[in-house]
């Protein structure tokens, strides 16, 4: 228990960059070293955590924890995944605000601003690259694009949560669509 | 009641980010704006921050945001509310639905969701970038060279390094970019 506690403390402390990071990182651990989960144990468990919501390294804690000792083993795994960050982003937090009045960060932070626009739309062409190239999901796609860029630059609100969901709906929609028109 | 609204903005963002990191950034976005918790230019710094250390984003969000709004305890409980989401619904995964990832109707919602999310985190990125790069009536002039070195350094980085530019490189670069001409 304390084991997997102190494990997932050790790849939330090293993992920078987000989930596909990590995974690289708990493979590494819980399949080669401890040979906890096996490989293939490992693809599945990615698969479900690309298509469930929340944080990959939440998923992939949980799920490991769960495997090896039950209830008690996801949460001593979870929370060992999250303490590190939390601790050093409180630590951060208390002095982030003071920071800011010392000149030569407000000016690096001005650049750091510029690039965490790039990131997220250098994120999201990544994505769209690995975008199946059909018809459907350009649509989808096409649409949401549109809608937000109107609801950020024209300032009617649309909230992001809605329009998932709507998309998830008609995802449903076509499928069943699509299966009519087979038979 | 700021407990209350911690709790509940960071348990939606929790059940509907879908696709990492970069898929709950415009969430966070719109949640945090509408109960105005952060200003425009923090919540950018925010993410910065989030990226150049280590763990999961969304928690790292959630801590400062908490902790920015309602102290430890806030931290604490905006934390828990983002994690709860995964923990649950994991457990249900392997406990009781253990193929519902094999589940037809279940890949038809996320076939719908995830064009729709990859829309919606272009078009957040591509309106930072332009808000950065004007100001009250006009053009930010020295933001546009700093963009446009930046992307030079992700195009230049790519062809002739063979592989994607680390958000850590990228935040560094525009840091010193940004002590650089602050100077001039």
């Amino acid at each position: 228990m304390l084991e997997l506690f102190l494990t997932f403390a050790k790849i939330g402390c090293f993992t920078f960059g987000g989930g596909y990071a990590m995974i690289s990182l708990i493979e590494d651990i819980c399949v080669t070293k401890k040979k906890w989960i096996t490989h293939d144990e490992m693809m599945n468990m990615t698969v479900i955590a690309e298509s469930t919501p929340g944080p990959i390294a939440i998923n992939c804690a949980t799920f490991v924890g769960y495997k090896m000792k039950g209830l008690k083993g996801a949460f001593a795994a979870t929370i060992g995944v999250i303490l590190p960050s939390f601790l050093i982003i409180y630590v951060i937090s208390c002095f982030l605000g003071n920071f800011m009045e010392i000149k030569v960060v407000a000016d690096a932070f001005r650049g750091i601003k510029l690039a965490v626009g790039l990131l997220i739309f250098n994120a999201g062409l990544g994505m769209l690259s690995n975008m199946k190239k059909k018809l459907f999901p350009r649509i989808i796609f096409c649409t949401s694009m549109l809608l937000m860029l109107c609801s950020e630059f024209l300032g009617f609100k649309i909230s992001t949560v809605v329009m998932m969901m709507t998309a998830g709906v008609i995802g449903l929609i076509y499928n069943y669509v699509s299966e009519m028109r087979k038979h | 009641m700021i407990y209350l609204q911690l709790f509940l903005g960071f348990l939606q963002i929790g059940i509907f980010a879908f696709g990492g990191a970069y898929g709950a950034i415009p969430l966070i976005r719109d949640v945090v704006m509408t109960y105005g918790w952060l200003s425009e230019d923090q919540l950018t710094y925010m993410i910065a921050v989030s990226e150049s250390t280590p763990g999961p984003i969304m928690v790292n969000m959630a801590t400062y945001i908490g902790s920015s709004q309602a102290g430890v305890l806030g931290a604490v409980i905006a934390t828990t509310a983002v994690a709860i989401p995964s923990f649950v619904i994991i457990l249900i995964v392997s406990t009781i639905l253990k193929n519902i990832t094999d589940n037809p109707e279940f890949q038809a919602v996320l076939r719908g969701i995830k064009p729709c999310i990859v829309g919606i985190i272009l078009s957040t990125g591509l309106y930072m970038i332009i808000n950065n790069c004007r100001m009250d009536g006009g053009l930010n002039r020295v933001n546009i060279v700093i963009t446009i070195i930046l992307i030079m350094f992700i195009l230049l980085h790519k062809r002739f390094l063979k592989r994607k530019a680390s958000p850590i490189h990228l935040i560094i670069f525009a840091a010193v970019l940004g002590v650089a001409f602050g100077r001039i």
